[in-house]
């Protein structure tokens, strides 16, 4: 399983993100600067959390226009598996590879702490070492985290099984549609998520709840 | 040509920032303040002089870039 992290100005979990793939999968990552024309061959390319470009005009908005993210726009369409969390969420989303917006999250503050997770999807790249209906632990750290669509594609999302992720009841902490975490494309190769399972993996986190996550890519 | 670009939410999109002004004004003591919305204010200053090509291209700018047609809404003002 070969991966690569997208690095845009301002991202700052790329080095969390890379560290939990090479533990979980055994290869390291590629790190791929924003400006590259062309993503090297990989299964999986990774957009990481952070603030790229500080946020300014829309959270993802500066880095979604990046040069790099137009070969992974061309890919994906092909089949290249795509994993966006957090500011990565926002990018994809703003770059059109999942539907929706990210927005400021409904009161107002930034939020800095541990959710619980319901596995909606088990049968997706990033989720099929689980059960279906598992909860786990999982930080989050964001403040525009507040998931919205139109109506028509929230059907369309929880009809075709496409809410990978769903806050637990009473610890949605941005006030995301529907208590949605983490959704998936219709081809079933685009993940986004707000949480940071990169950051839950190994004892000195205190819980290793996002491992099976990261080795589901072995079986992807 | 400097196009005047208003960007702001759709109908139906939670603006907390809106909420939060509204607020503030009224701890203010501005009692009559029914609803406040929030939105961005663009001036781009374009080379194009002739009126329709510069509306054509400010469009497409706002539908790539400026504005998130999937929660905003965009006016353009051509001066």
């Amino acid at each position: 399983m070969k991966s690569a992290v997208v690095v845009f100005p301002g991202i700052n979990r790329e080095t969390d993100m890379m560290r939990a793939l090479e533990a979980t999968t055994g290869n390291k990552p590629v790190s791929v600067w924003h400006t590259d024309a062309v993503l090297p061959k990989v299964d999986l390319v990774v957009v990481p959390g952070g603030f790229s470009y500080g946020d300014y005009l829309r959270c993802g908005a500066i880095a979604a226009r990046s040069p790099i993210m137009k070969d992974i726009r061309a890919k994906a369409q092909k089949g290249l598996k795509v994993l966006g969390v957090c500011n990565g969420f926002q990018i994809v989303a703003e770059a059109g590879l999942l539907p929706g917006a990210l927005v400021r999250n409904a009161h107002l503050h930034f939020v800095c702490r541990e959710v619980k997770l319901a596995v909606e999807n088990n049968s997706t790249f990033f989720t099929n070492r689980l059960k279906k209906g598992a909860v786990i632990s999982c930080p989050v750290a964001h403040g525009e985290g507040n998931y919205i669509c139109d109506e028509e594609t929230l059907k369309a999302l929880e009809g075709e099984g496409r809410v990978v992720f769903r806050y637990t009841q009473g610890t949605n902490p941005n006030g995301a549609m529907n208590d949605i975490a983490g959704i998936v494309n219709k081809a079933g190769n685009v993940i986004g998520m707000m949480p940071h399972p990169e950051n839950m993996i190994e004892p000195l986190h205190g819980k290793t709840d996002c491992r099976p996550l990261f080795e589901s890519l072995l079986a992807a | 040509m400097k196009a005047k670009i208003k960007v702001t939410l759709k109908k139906g999109v939670l603006d907390p920032q809106g909420k939060a002004i509204e607020g503030a004004l009224s701890h203010l003591g501005f009692a009559g303040v029914e609803h406040v919305r929030q939105g961005k204010y663009f001036e781009i200053d374009v080379a194009e002089s002739d009126r329709s090509k510069a509306m054509t291209e400010v469009k497409a700018m706002c539908e790539k870039l400026i504005a998130n047609t999937v929660i905003e809404n965009y006016d353009i003002e051509l001066a």
